[in-house]
């Protein structure tokens, strides 16, 4: 093995020190060396991740996998261990790249954004805990390491999105984002906890093996419930990144994440940590790929979220949720090209070019996302406020982050032959080429509505009248660099990339794989087609700066156009169900129990033993005389002891 | 005079010693009472050297030690009284409740 790979670890230990230095110590004094220092090891781990991806790529190796270094963590007995260590195959190192350049450039981006922020060393030191604690989840061998990077992962994005904590909002949404992940993070565990009691390993190459599959794959009797092992663990661990990727019905958590600075839903709430468990389904997709309801479940659920969150962004006004609930949209198209890898018709094997689309889509979204959020946080950053319609003809005062958006929206809209389309594209082709029409078709109509929704954006923000809060709007140049150097890849990396990723991206371990042909020559069309419509509707409707078509039309829909626009009462749906069934039917009654029953118990055996402690105490009144006669009188018994006794 | 007379003696004065300790209301007195009590062990001392040792010189020149070393117990004994005194203004013993579980 070349010295390039064993030295991996270095990519977490830069941003790991950067954290220590910061946190402890130089983010109070200075916060604009925490800063370079940050950018610093971001920008190194970059350098360095990008020639262990330009090697591993030029000259793959035999097994398509290579364990870089590895040491026994944890030894709970002599066959199950917890290892920990550094695994590197196409997608752990798609990730190391992906993430220490979007995080370089976020580094770099937040130095302007953050510069009037009193507590900013914070802020630098938290977001390099956040890249060491995603590149560890990355490169994971096992799922132990994965379930403790996962969780650092979620503590740094509680501590991000709470960053301003005198805020109310914002110490809520960092609650509710650590509550919702961290329910789903039980099943997660309870999933991690069975295959290990089953295969008696951790290892992600052990599990992702046929051995693995069949040796799992029988039915248990738990109580009254007959389940299969395979199919229930795989689902429990596909509920960890239900919940870390915000699929319906435990997407709540992302669009209130929000309220953290910019820079941090750019990194952690678009490009890199909700692509956690898509990469945990990707991770372990050998083994989900013997359970085809998993699969299902997969699909359903992604496919669900994508239309979903879609016509939901249609609605919204402030511009960050706009791009919160496209994030949720596209997650979902991830999620469900992994789940369409299985053909409809029988069980023939599995098609991974599904599993490839899947990470091609993490890949580019990673980039235009990532830019879509900074310009937002440049847009706000300019005009001091979220909604999109107090911002207005912005396409005058800031030309670079106009045409660096526009970019990043033809991106994500499909429209050839930017990124975002090829990756798109690809996915719907996994659905039909499975037979999954349906699901096909509700991805070539969400990618219509991403369309609308994003230019519907561009359009209110860049376009028609400038207005009042837009007078003194100006660019940064450490905020419009980043913004600037992502629209590169954001246009060039889809075409370049496809190669790659449908060449030599394969799953963890072997999979039985159908062949099939490579393309519908009618889909790209159709799906250009969807997208440029798309985009000629928000023209026509926000395009000119006269809103009278689109207001119209919102009236006219009346009702449907109120509940989309309140997000379909989820949050209130969640809140019924917490406060008045959960907080009332359930946890008020075990407070009772716990409060009289239990604490009564208890206290009554204190009870007691304070009446016991009270007799003894009269006889210490601080008399030192009685204490002298009570010396004698027990030495006077010991003695008339021991002469009874002799 | 005969080695029971002196430990009768002793016991008696032992006992007494006992009576004054434990009846004493005054702190001084409380403290020579238990002078009392160690004299009379310094009696028995004196009695079992001149009736039952080989060499009578060793018990008298213990008995020497222990009220040598009974007089720097006394004088720190008499240290403490003094300090309680001064803070307490008081020297009832059995007003001097400071050990009472409060």
């Amino acid at each position: 093995m070349s010295d390039v790979y064993s030295y991996s670890w270095l990519i977490l230990v830069a941003p790991f020190i950067a954290f220590l230095v910061n946190s402890l110590w130089l983010g109070k004094k200075n916060w604009k060396a925490a800063a370079g220092l940050s950018t610093f090891a971001m920008a190194g781990s970059a350098v360095y991740s990008i020639k262990i991806a330009f090697d591993f790529f030029t000259q793959l190796p035999a097994q398509k996998h290579i364990i870089a270094w590895q040491y026994n963590w944890l030894e709970f007995n002599d066959t199950l261990t917890a290892k920990i260590g550094c695994l590197l195959d196409p997608i752990s190192v798609m990730m190391l790249v992906v993430i220490t350049v979007i995080a370089t450039m976020v580094n770099i981006y937040s130095i302007g954004y953050m510069k009037d922020d009193p507590s900013a060393g914070r802020f630098f030191g938290t977001l390099s805990l956040f890249c060491f604690s995603m590149l560890g989840l990355v490169v994971a061998t096992n799922l132990i390491q994965i379930y403790v990077f996962w969780e650092l992962v979620g503590v740094s994005s509680y501590l991000l999105i709470g960053f301003w904590y005198t805020k109310p909002s914002a110490v809520a949404a960092s609650k509710k984002a650590f509550i919702v992940t961290r329910f789903a993070d039980a099943f997660f565990l309870l999933g991690i906890i069975i295959t290990g009691y089953v295969l008696k390993t951790f290892d992600f190459i052990d599990i992702n093996s046929l051995q693995a599959a069949d040796s799992m794959n029988h039915i248990v009797s738990v109580g009254f419930l007959t389940v299969n092992v395979l199919t229930v663990s795989t689902i429990l661990i596909f509920i960890g990144g239900w919940g870390k990727s915000a699929m319906f019905p435990l997407h709540i958590w992302l669009p209130d994440a929000m309220e953290g600075p910019t820079p941090v839903s750019s990194i952690i709430h678009s490009a890199t940590m909700v692509v956690a468990g898509i990469f945990l389904t990707a991770r372990l997709f050998t083994i989900f790929s013997f359970s085809f309801v998993t699969l299902d479940i997969i699909a359903a659920v992604g496919c669900f979220t994508a239309l979903f969150a879609a016509v939901i962004a249609c609605t919204q006004s402030d511009i960050k949720r706009i791009l919160a609930f496209s994030t949720l949209s596209q997650l979902g198209y991830m999620m469900f090209s992994l789940g369409v890898t299985h053909d409809i018709s029988g069980d023939e094997g599995i098609n991974i070019l599904g599993f490839q689309a899947s990470m091609f889509h993490v890949f580019t979204h990673a980039f235009f996302k990532c830019m879509l959020f900074l310009m937002a946080g440049a847009v706000i950053h300019a005009v001091h406020t979220n909604d999109i319609w107090k911002m207005g003809g912005l396409r005058k005062k800031m030309p670079f982050t106009y045409w660096s958006t526009l970019a990043a929206c033809l991106a994500i809209g499909g429209i050839p032959p930017l990124s975002g389309f090829w990756s798109k594209d690809e996915i719907l082709l996994a659905s039909f080429l499975s037979g999954h029409n349906i699901i096909g078709s509700i991805g070539l109509i969400v990618g219509g509505l991403t369309a609308f929704y994003m230019f519907r954006l561009f359009f209110v923000t860049f376009h028609g009248e400038l207005k009042e809060s837009g007078q003194h709007a100006h660019e940064d140049k450490w905020m419009t660099t980043p913004i600037v150097l992502l629209a590169i890849p954001t246009i060039g990396i889809g075409w370049i990339a496809k190669s790659y990723f449908l060449g030599s991206f394969t799953p963890l371990g072997h999979i039985a794989q159908i062949e099939s042909p490579h393309h519908l020559t009618w889909l790209p069309i159709v799906a250009s087609i969807m997208g440029v419509s798309g985009l000629i509707i928000a023209w026509v409707l926000y395009g000119k700066g006269n809103y009278k078509t689109a207001t119209a039309l919102s009236e006219k829909f009346g009702k449907s156009y109120t509940v989309i626009k309140n997000k379909f009462y989820i949050d209130e749906i969640y809140l019924h169900i917490t406060h008045k069934i959960i907080f009332d039917k359930v946890a008020a009654p075990i407070k009772w129990f716990d409060s009289n029953i239990v604490d009564g118990f208890m206290n009554f055996v204190g009870w007691v033993l304070h009446l016991f402690g009270k007799l003894v105490r009269f006889s210490q009144n601080g008399q030192i005389q009685l204490y002298i006669g009570t010396m004698f009188l027990g030495f006077f018994l010991i003695y008339f002891i021991y002469k009874v006794a002799a | 005079m005969t080695l029971s007379n002196c430990l009768i003696l002793a016991c008696m004065l032992f006992f007494v010693g006992i009576y004054g300790v434990m009846t004493r209301r005054n702190l001084i007195g409380v403290l020579m009472s238990v002078e009392l009590m160690l004299n009379a062990a310094n009696i028995n001392f004196i009695a079992f050297a001149y009736f039952k040792a080989a060499d009578s010189v060793a018990g008298s020149i213990f008995v020497i030690m222990i009220i040598s070393v009974a007089a720097c117990e006394m004088a720190v004994g008499l240290a403490i009284i003094v300090t309680m005194y001064r803070k307490h203004k008081e020297m009832d013993i059995s007003r001097l409740g400071g050990l009472q579980d409060e």
